[in-house]
């Protein structure tokens, strides 16, 4: 017997498991998730975890904006028995050199217009929020103190579990290897396990998205690149915000736990979905956190690990249709898929279901590459 | 309250095998879910103590042999070390530091 479904999304990460909960919640029957591993095993478990509004466009702006929204109010609204451990401690953005500054000017009006509450501080105020803050060269920073925090493997498990109440079969460790196309249209899933058939496919594969496209005949123009984190053994709080700097490429924050986690994207990376480590990371960030945050010196790094960015050529989300019919995008989102998730799930899932996203997201589809209609977002690691 | 509510899995995340047996009853396959679901062997000693613990308790409930159930990846450090000491590192010989 031929399995069926309407719908199959391939990928476990929280942009699959979110896009499937919201169609179960919007009546679809019979939606699939498939998984090669387990949930949250790529780029969604492997991130930085951070979640900020403080962008470039008016895009991020306003899908991360909408996206805090919702997080603020996931646990109820997915019923989680555990918490997803939303903490709201804001975002501080450093800025050491002029043309950093003042595209964070710029971004300060855009936010603003937006309704993000972020704010321009003097080197001196930023050490009020971070007092182990080295303000050597630094020309002042931005703020925002809705942004934050949130627990990628308990915010994946959340939508999982709430997808899975709603009738959304989830299959892990379930490797697709072909996509059926007939005649300009989607037909079906081969899997390592057998056939499904489904009239409609959502590539939601992260770092392996550009091999599910090519599947579907359909060519992507995103790539995947490795990047690194380290974590450190859990001390007192010390550090409120997340620290972020754009010309140094590295980020660090102390999560709810005690550790801390920082993060640095370096242009020579792997630019492959391989998921090893290498002692230059350790020392680089090692170099550049001590130099901003002095004290953290002292803290013992305990674990280093990797994941990729599936990067767009304009570091934006395609999202939308592209190829053949039934064929969906939701990749691309170039480190920043996580924080996005809730609107992205939503936004989808209307479109899937032919209805009104909450998001105006029709900018992010496939099609702009090819109408050079890029919208950059200059304010990424 | 019985044993397993006493019984000390991973050390330095204070987890009981209550806890390690809840996650492998809500689905938990492997030690990463585990892992990544508890917090099990995230702690200083990066799972010395608890992996070979949990993977017996997964081997028997998942009717497993031992030597089938995935280990983690090893990753460094092999101890805990600080940042400051990372910072000094010198780069490969001849390499300058790069930003």
């Amino acid at each position: 017997m031929t399995e069926r479904a309407q719908i199959v999304i391939i990928g476990g990460g929280v942009i699959g498991c979110a896009i499937a909960y919201n169609l179960a919640l919007s009546g679809a029957d019979d939606v699939m998730i498939l998984e090669q591993s387990y949930l949250a095993s790529g780029s969604t478990g492997r991130c930085g975890a951070g979640v900020r509004q403080q962008w470039g466009t008016r895009m991020n702006c306003i899908l991360s904006r909408e996206s805090v929204r919702r997080f603020e109010t996931l646990n109820d609204t997915l019923d989680y028995p555990g918490d997803i451990e939303f903490k709201q401690r804001g975002y501080l953005m450093v800025a050491h050199s002029q043309k950093e500054w003042d595209q964070f000017q710029e971004n300060l009006k855009l936010q603003n217009e937006l309704g993000i509450p972020s704010q321009a501080l003097s080197p001196q105020e930023a050490t009020e929020i971070v007092p182990i803050l080295n303000t050597e060269g630094l020309l002042g920073a931005t703020f925002c103190p809705t942004d934050g925090h949130c627990n990628p493997f308990y915010v994946t498990d959340a939508y999982a579990q709430a997808a899975r109440r709603l009738g959304v079969q989830i299959r892990t460790q379930c490797q697709v290897t072909g996509i059926d196309v007939k005649q300009g249209k989607i037909r079906g899933v081969q899997t390592e396990d057998g056939y499904i058939s489904t009239p409609i496919v959502i590539n939601a594969a992260g770092a392996f998205s550009q091999h599910v496209a090519v599947m579907a005949e359909v060519e992507i123009p995103v790539y995947s690149e490795r990047h690194q984190i380290l974590a450190t053994e859990p001390v007192a709080p010390t550090l409120d915000p997340m620290v972020i700097s754009l010309s140094r490429h590295i980020y660090c924050q102390q999560v709810p736990h005690g550790s801390f986690l920082m993060g640095l994207g370096d242009p020579d990376e792997l630019k492959s979905t391989d998921t090893g480590h290498s002692w230059q990371f350790l020392h680089n960030i090692a170099r550049h956190v001590t130099e901003l945050l002095p004290p953290l010196g002292e803290l013992r790094m305990v674990r280093q690990w990797s994941g990729s960015y599936n990067i767009s050529p304009d570091s934006q989300p395609i999202l939308g249709k592209g190829g053949p019919e039934g064929f969906f995008l939701a990749c691309g989102f170039s480190g920043h898929g996580f924080m996005i998730a809730p609107v992205v799930g939503e936004a989808l899932a209307a479109l899937v279901l032919g209805e009104e996203p909450p998001v105006r997201i029709s900018q992010l589809d496939l099609g702009r590459f090819a109408r050079g209609d890029l919208i950059r977002e200059p304010s990424v690691v | 309250m019985d044993d397993r509510d006493t019984t000390i899995i991973c050390r330095c995340e204070d987890l009981t095998l209550r806890d390690v047996q809840r996650a492998i009853d809500s689905g938990c396959k492997t030690l990463d879910e585990i892992k990544r679901l508890t917090r099990c062997g995230m702690g200083p000693c990066q799972g010395r103590t608890c992996r070979p613990l949990v993977s017996a308790q997964l081997s028997r409930v998942l009717k497993m042999h031992p030597s089938e159930i995935t280990m983690t990846r090893f990753r460094p450090p092999t101890k805990p070390i600080k940042l400051k000491a990372l910072a000094l590192l010198k780069t490969e010989a001849g390499d300058e530091d790069h930003d």
